[in-house]
């Protein structure tokens, strides 16, 4: 043997017990490198950072100023829906693209295997795109107190930040959702397959005709935009087009967040009990 | 201790729809042993594996991992596992996949350790993606020994590595035995369990059909090679009652026998001119080959360690 200090006979006596200390870091360690490897991968990190302030800048604050004329409930709403389009990205792709792709390769299996702590692979995950809506309601904010000019309180900037950062947990849940059940292919399609009819129903960026306004109910973007505008005091695309509430305003904010608290917990337990069983 | 397995699946079936993928199977890993499972494709390997993991249940018997349910966490925090065919992430670096693997014990050796037992320290900075596939089955040994299991489950660890870094993992493998672990060995080579095992388990369809030291198994199976310079036509020696198979290759002749001392008396009596004899032993292989042709309820079945 070489000079290697190694020896196995440290655990030689041990019972597999973690004291709470090591089992915190091992929870920190999974997130810390989830964090880590997500920034380092630049297909996954450019559009979903990039998009959102690009997009807002574009159409939130320029093309939309423009047409109303500079009105400040105009840049206010633009600001809360384009927030909300921000965050679903990473929460839907960042996991369903990453889980089904890791899936496919082997990697939970070998989680499985190993004595990763309970959770600690989706709570990573979930954190990672928490962390990661947060950078973009950082960029967002900064863009609309730079040049969208909604007018809202440094109160109301963070209020809207926390809500997005914790309304992407619902859209997080169903990419888990799908990336535990498609192939590594697939996922990015059936991600999108959620994720377009999400945002257009949700209302974000047109107000919707009356025909389809009873569809809104099945996308959480309506929600959480609901929530975020409430919270500013401004009314939603739709109920700004017809001049008056519209049938959205019958939800109210109790129900909106408990919808989205169903969301997010149904498709993170039926992910779950699909990891614990398949892997 | 020495009496308890550290895993063990006793009575374990499982099937996948039709296919019986085990069958009754009995395997115990005993403390300090290298224990090479072998097997044709489909033999059965890959499922008791993941039965004695916890990936699977059985279906019926029992899988037990350190006297616990595999599915128990502080029992899994003894052991270490390799993979064949795990992709981890590629943004990572070397050292920070091992960091991360060893948070999940109590009582770890550092990453750095890890890396400089397998010879992989030089790579700790490099990203995982860029690594050559033998260069990532050994940071895949640091992954698994990094936090000192008792019982390491290494599936086929040395495929696509080259003969030094082969004979490293080779070397490490017996070191880590002789301080007291246990292995279970996968390994389509079999001069890999020659050289490794304490102990060979060979499935084939669901069941142990032997289990044994090297030499027993070589025992239990009577043929020898013979081969030497003779003039004499191959149909004629393969003729012979005792002769197995026979191929030429130029002068020579590579001849296996059930009977070694019969073969070599005719040949002295049917060409007295024969050179350069040689009477081997069968190796691993050729017993491999017998016992997984042979069938499960023959005479091979028994336990022949004991």
């Amino acid at each position: 043997m070489s000079a290697t200090t190694f020896s196995i006979e440290n655990n030689r006596t041990g019972r597999g017990e973690m004291s709470r200390a090591k089992l915190w870091h091992a929870y920190l360690t999974e997130t810390k490198y989830e964090c880590l490897r997500a920034l380092r991968a630049p297909a996954f990190a450019i559009p979903f950072l990039l998009l959102p302030i690009v997009l807002y800048v574009l159409f939130g604050v320029f093309l939309a100023g423009s047409m109303s004329h500079g009105d400040p409930t105009v840049a206010k709403i633009m600001f809360v829906n384009w927030s909300v389009f921000g965050v679903m990205g990473p929460g839907m792709f960042g996991f369903g693209m990453f889980v089904a792709s890791e899936r496919e390769q082997g990697l939970l299996t070998l989680k499985r295997a190993l004595p990763a702590p309970r959770g600690s692979y989706l709570l990573a995950k979930m954190i990672m795109a928490t962390l990661f809506a947060a950078i973009v309601m950082v960029t967002l904010v900064a863009a609309a107190a730079a040049v969208g000019r909604p007018g809202l309180t440094l109160g109301q900037y963070i209020g809207v930040g926390l809500l997005d950062m914790a309304g992407s947990l619902p859209f997080c849940a169903v990419g888990l959702f799908i990336g535990t059940r498609a192939s590594a292919k697939s996922a990015p399609a059936f991600a999108n397959l959620a994720y377009l009819p999400f945002m257009h129903l949700g209302g974000l960026f047109y107000p919707l005709p009356r025909s389809v306004q009873p569809l809104e109910f099945i996308s959480p973007a309506f929600y959480l935009d609901k929530l975020g505008l409430l919270f500013v005091g401004a009314p939603s695309l739709d109920q700004l087009a017809v001049g008056a509430a519209g049938p959205s305003s019958h939800v109210g904010p109790t129900m909106q967040v408990i919808v989205l608290a169903a969301v997010a917990f149904t498709f993170t337990a039926l992910a779950i009990r699909r990891l614990a069983r398949v892997g | 201790m020495n009496n308890e397995s550290l895993a063990e699946l006793s009575g374990v079936s499982k099937r996948y729809g039709k296919v019986v993928a085990l069958d009754g199977m009995e395997l115990q890993v005993r403390p300090a042993e290298l224990l090479a499972v072998l097997g044709p494709n489909g033999a059965g390997k890959s499922t008791a594996i993941s039965l004695m993991l916890g990936l699977q249940t059985p279906d019926a018997g029992t899988a037990r991992l350190f006297s616990q349910s595999p599915l128990n966490l502080a029992s899994r925090r003894h052991i270490g596992v390799m993979m064949q065919e795990v992709a981890l992430p590629p943004e990572l670096r070397v050292r920070e996949h091992v960091d991360l693997v060893a948070s999940y014990y109590p009582d770890p050796m550092t990453a750095e350790d890890a890396l400089r037992l397998t010879r992989t320290l030089p790579l700790a900075a490099r990203p995982y993606g860029k690594l050559s596939n033998g260069q990532k089955r050994q940071v895949q040994f640091a992954i698994a020994v990094v936090g000192r299991p008792k019982l390491l489950f290494l599936d086929e660890p040395t495929v696509g590595l080259d003969l030094a870094a082969r004979e490293m993992m080779w070397s490490r493998l017996r070191e880590l035995v002789r301080q007291g672990a246990s292995i279970v060995l996968t390994t389509h080579y079999l001069e890999e369990a020659e050289a490794l095992a304490d102990r060979v388990v060979v499935l084939a369809k669901g069941h142990t059909i032997a289990s044994g030291t090297v030499n027993q198994l070589r025992s239990l199976v009577g043929r020898k090679r013979i081969t030497c310079e003779t003039s004499l036509p191959p149909e004629l020696v393969a003729a012979w009652p005792e002769v197995q198979t026979v191929i030429r290759d130029r002068a020579r002749l590579h001849i296996t026998a059930s009977n070694s001392d019969a073969v070599v008396k005719r040949l002295a009596m049917a060409d007295g001119n024969f050179l350069d004899l040689e009477v081997h032993r069968a190796g691993l292989a050729e017993a491999f080959t017998e016992l997984t042709q042979a069938e499960p309820q023959s005479e091979l079945t028994q336990e022949v360690a004991s």
